[in-house]
């Protein structure tokens, strides 16, 4: 019976991002944070195989801040036990240093069977912290996968990409990142909120997995600044007699500008 | 000095190779090195000699069966065990989906950063490596840094202009690779939709917005995507309230950027502004000369699309025929 494990990120809610109108800077620090909205495809699939083949659902957050709430919520969902990882100094830490906590978090766990991300969280939006996770363990990845099935030791999957989708077969321990397509997450009764007050949530801290404060400093990407984006258009009114007058004027410009192909 | 040296291109799509060279060019200039790009793959000779013309100092290719099945851990393998012997300043590599998962797999290998999906690369005055990328669903550009070396960055298809072909001929060097199986058994290949491409692919999209009466009046639009090779997409509230499709363009649904943006009777809510900002060129046509979307555009008509995409029409195709 599969031992899954399912990494959620409490990712900031970009649709709640205010903007410092003097400053044009983004106060990101008082937007509300909830489970990135991958993560909760990766959750509801982790479900699914366990409704199917049994086993065990892990919810692992790593995060700077207090993310009880939302692991509340995952367990509600279907999660059976769910463990938190919370140092405020991972803030500034990058997908290098997040992917290495997680890492020794899954250690720590012992043996697991998968371990299902989202293809990338809601606002960075960068889809490392899977594959990079995957790396570290030296297990596959088998990313952006929006069809999944087990067959005995072995996960089948059908992967979104460009120009075409790709059926692989690894076997396991081996890591999944899931794409939205993959499934519709369920909603929580009050029943299940009810229920998961009584699971186990477990909080740890950086000590408790042994990673040191230099490590977690030992960031290889460095953030400058976050601004809103500033629109640079030409903002050039085509203007004419008639209606043949401005689409010869347009397709004129657009010939010079070189974005007509032929 | 820094015992890091060399600015390297790779990407599976030949397309994308190409297109990164001019951007590596740019950078090894500055920074004084030299630019290569790692061809892997099998029967590619002619492909590593086609790149040689697009401003690279050096191909270093390696052809192996292996690369064939276009899986990651092949190519990780592969440009670890190059990274770990010829240890370049900065990788840049191809924004596939697969692209992006190799990348993150070997800055993991490396210990090294990677910023993914970059639309700008620029090497500062400290000759520091800045990108920049846009984050938290397009509400935010971030602008980062490196720590550690090789840099790695990602880059979307159609960030960079493919270079034109030069006289000076790179050198091509084949090199033997440390050979990684992929732990993946391929069991299919499917195309997808081979048919359409898809509105994110398009470089050309006609947009409608609900300064369109009624469903058939896409018609028009259709007859100007198709006389200029492109696609047409809707809004959300044709999507969503009037339920016209069932994708529309905008923050929530698909992002476009292609070389060349029509919105047709939109008003421009900032949503749908979000998932046209990497258009090359945007033009708006609408009623309302207040219309927002005329901010963000590179051609404003103030006029009835009724009147005026005819027209448009009428203009191209006399324009093409000539």
């Amino acid at each position: 019976m599969p031992r899954i494990i399912v990494c959620l990120k409490y990712a900031i809610d970009v649709s709640q991002i205010k903007v410092d109108s003097a400053t044009r800077k983004l106060l990101t620090a008082d937007a509300p944070r909830k489970i990135s909205d991958f993560d909760k495809n990766a959750l509801e699939e982790a479900i699914r195989i366990k409704e199917k083949h049994g086993g065990e659902v892990i919810a692992l957050t790593v995060s700077s801040e207090n993310a009880s709430s939302a692991l509340r919520e995952a367990l509600a969902i279907g999660a059976d036990k769910a463990f938190l990882v919370h140092d405020s100094t991972i803030q500034n830490s990058d997908t290098l240093v997040v992917s290495q906590i997680l890492a020794e978090a899954v250690k720590k766990f012992g043996s697991f069977d998968l371990i299902i991300c989202g293809e990338a969280s809601i606002d960075s939006y960068s889809g490392q912290v899977g594959p990079r996770l995957a790396e570290i363990l030296g297990i596959p990845a088998v990313t952006y996968a929006r069809k999944v099935g087990l067959e005995g030791d072995a996960i089948i999957a059908e992967r979104s990409l460009e120009d075409f989708s790709e059926v692989v077969k690894v076997k396991m321990p081996a890591l999944l990142t899931v794409t939205k397509e993959i499934n519709e997450p369920r909603v929580p009764t009050l029943m299940d909120v009810l229920k998961a007050s009584r699971k186990e949530l477990v909080k740890w801290s950086l000590s408790d997995l042994g990673v040191l404060k230099e490590k977690v400093e030992a960031i290889a990407v460095q953030l400058l600044e976050v601004s809103a984006p500033k629109v640079e258009r030409k903002k050039v009114r085509i203007e004419g007699e008639n209606p043949k007058e401005i689409a010869d004027k347009l397709v004129k410009a657009l010939i010079q500008d070189g974005v007509l192909g032929g | 000095m820094s015992t890091f040296n060399g600015v390297w291109v790779f990407s599976e799509n030949w397309d994308l190779a190409t297109e990164m060279l001019s951007k590596g060019r740019e950078l090894a200039d500055k920074l004084q090195t030299e630019l290569a790009a790692i061809v892997l793959g099998h029967d590619i000779k002619e492909q590593a000699e086609d790149l040689a013309v697009y401003g690279a100092d050096k191909i270093l290719t390696a052809d192996n069966p292996i690369f064939k099945n276009l899986q990651v851990e092949p190519y990780l393998g592969a440009l670890a065990d190059l990274a770990a012997k010829h240890k370049p300043q900065i990788l840049l590599v191809g924004s596939t989906r697969r692209g992006k998962e190799l990348a993150a797999r070997l800055a993991a290998r490396l210990q090294t950063g990677l910023i993914p999906d970059v639309v700008k690369l620029e090497i500062n005055e400290e000759k520091m490596l800045i990108a920049t990328r846009i984050v938290y669903g397009g509400n935010g550009i971030a602008v980062q840094t490196y720590k550690a070396k090789p840099q790695i960055a990602t880059v979307p298809p159609r960030t960079f202009e493919k270079p034109k072909p030069s006289d000076k001929k790179a050198e091509v060097v084949n090199v033997e690779v440390k050979l990684e199986e992929s732990k993946a058994e391929v069991v299919e290949v499917k195309p997808v939709e081979a048919a359409k491409t898809r509105i994110e692919e398009a470089k050309i999209v006609v947009c409608g917005g609900r300064g369109v009466n009624k469903k058939e009046d896409f018609k028009m639009f259709e007859e100007l995507a198709n006389l200029l090779g492109g696609q047409i997409g809707g809004t959300r509230p044709l999507a969503e309230d009037r339920k016209w499709f069932s994708e529309w363009v905008g923050l929530s649904g698909k992002k476009v950027k292609p070389d060349l943006y029509i919105g047709c009777g939109i008003s421009g809510m900032i949503q749908h502004v979000a998932g046209i900002r990497d258009s090359r060129v945007i033009v708006a046509i609408n009623k309302d000369p207040n219309a927002a979307i005329f901010e963000v555009a590179d051609y404003a008509v103030v006029g009835d699309i009724y009147q005026i995409i005819p027209a448009l029409i009428e203009t191209l195709k006399q324009t093409l025929k000539r």
